[in-house]
């Protein structure tokens, strides 16, 4: 099946809170929690815009980097745990914004940090059984972490979308391998403002389990290692969990690197992994092969094989690259972070 | 605004879709129907204007409407669009950058929502040019 990637777009907000600044209000030890998590600040959204609006953004600037037309897109998947709302899809305020209305379907995702992934791989069929010429799948949040939480270090804000089609690829999408088994780690109950988490639980039984278990199931797929690949990027909840994860299933620092975007970014959700993927994209050349395996608490996790091809060089400068959008942000104070985020109710 | 009224404005909101007159060259911002130089010579029909402009004049809002009490202050600005039409717009951007003359570009904003329970109304703002959100 000759899929991959037509075109990629990245969007983050400006402002960032640091580690430091959340632990002071909650009294807790700042260096302990960046040394426990390898993360340093997080994304704050501004005070309008939401998982919508940033899915349109990062949506826009995949159109406009491989200067696509929007009616070509056949499909729209927005993944995210943070819909603004609980019935009425996001996905059509993107096709409306992107110009790809009427003539499409579309359809909201919801699998925690892996909805966007999952849409990638929903694209990937229609595209492949000839269904679309062109899909795009987005992974956007805003999310929620309640105060005080550990979450509240981490939980961030940014959104990343991938136009998958079978012509001018950037990247063929080599295989990919799903691993999913019901685990309570993570859930958000309907009307309840934060997610509530298994704390230590989350770890072994979801994120180790799940993850390892899909990246060695598509290497033995496709019978590849992982020095068959020039990066690998997985879904990151904070520093710790990649580096790891890395290690265990025998990848070099080196080749996760580049798509550790978590450090100075925070846990973009449903953005997380494919944030790192599109910080990869931002500096591959052709031939270069990538890892990817994604993690959704419930749990499951989708792995993929990437391959560039020399078509990555002639949109790469269309639309901002991750490094930019990372760059000269504007650090808030938490009571200005609890006034973006909506945590004081007036 | 009423939710069939956003309805019906929502792809100009969206994407800042006017209208061109093809027999006077004007365009119009929100999109007119009839031509109001030509009249009914006039040949309209819409365009989507490429989301650049620059500051007319703008002022600082302080004391909102209930609507927009949560983003005071906020600045609301007049932008004249590379094409030519003009409207009014918030600006987002730390209030020390904004001048008179400066140039920006649209950008995919929540514009308000009626409640915590009531509809969502997205549409255009717009950040300074060189930014890159």
């Amino acid at each position: 099946m000759n899929v991959g990637i037509v075109s990629y777009g990245a969007y983050i907000p400006r402002y960032r809170i640091r580690v430091e600044e959340i632990a002071k209000v909650w009294g807790a030890n700042a260096h302990s929690i960046i040394d426990g998590l390898m993360v340093f600040e997080k994304s704050v959204p501004d005070i309008d815009e939401d998982t919508i609006t940033i899915a349109v953004e990062a949506a826009r600037y995949a159109i406009n980097r491989a200067n696509i037309n929007p009616e070509k897109i056949g499909a729209i998947y927005t993944g995210s745990e943070s819909h603004p709302y609980a019935v009425k899809p996001s996905s059509t305020v993107v096709a409306e914004a992107v110009g790809a209305t009427p003539h499409l379907t579309v359809a909201d995702f919801e699998f925690a940090c892996k909805a966007g992934t999952a849409g990638i791989q929903a694209c990937m069929g229609m595209v492949g059984s000839g269904m679309v010429e062109l899909g795009m799948a987005i992974g956007s949040d805003v999310s929620q972490g309640a105060p005080g939480d550990a979450l509240e270090y981490t939980a961030a804000a940014g959104g990343v979308a991938y136009i998958i089609g079978n012509k001018d690829l950037v990247a063929n999408i080599e295989s990919t391998y799903s691993f999913t088994t019901d685990t309570p780690d993570f859930w958000r109950r309907e009307g309840m403002p934060y997610p509530e988490h298994g704390g230590r639980f989350t770890g072994e039984p979801g994120y180790f389990k799940h993850v390892s278990c899909a990246a060695q199931g598509l290497m033995d797929k496709m019978g590849t290692r992982p020095s068959d690949y020039n990066y690998a990027v997985f879904h990151q909840p904070n520093g710790k969990f990649p580096t790891r994860m890395a290690k265990m299933l025998g990848f070099q620092n080196e080749q996760i690197k580049q798509g550790l975007v978590v450090t100075h970014l925070g846990n973009t959700y449903s953005g997380s992994c494919m944030m790192g993927l599109a910080a990869i994209l931002d500096i591959a050349k052709a031939g270069d092969r990538i890892f990817m395996t994604s993690f959704g608490s419930g749990a499951g996790s989708d792995a993929f094989s990437f391959k560039v091809t020399d078509r990555i060089e002639e949109i790469r400068n269309g639309a901002p690259s991750v490094e930019k959008l990372l760059a000269d942000p504007i650090y808030i104070n938490y009571a200005t972070y609890a006034r973006h985020k909506g945590k004081i109710k007036l | 605004m009423s939710v069939p009224r956003f309805w019906r404005r929502l792809k100009n909101l969206y994407n800042l879709i006017g209208t061109h007159c093809g027999k006077c060259g004007g365009y119009f911002y929100p999109p007119r129907n009839m031509c109001p130089i030509c009249r009914r010579n006039g040949i309209i029909n819409p365009i989507k204007f490429n989301g650049a402009g620059l500051v007319v004049t703008y002022t600082i809002v302080h004391t909102s409407a209930k609507d927009y009490s949560k983003l005071t202050p906020y600045i609301l600005a007049i932008i004249k669009l590379d094409e030519g039409p003009r409207l009014t717009s918030q600006v987002i951007c730390d209030h020390s950058d904004i001048h008179i003359g400066m140039r920006v570009k649209a950008a995919f904003r929540k514009l308000g929502e009626e409640s915590d329970k009531g509809m969502i109304y997205y549409g255009t703002k717009f950040v300074p040019m060189e930014s890159k959100v």
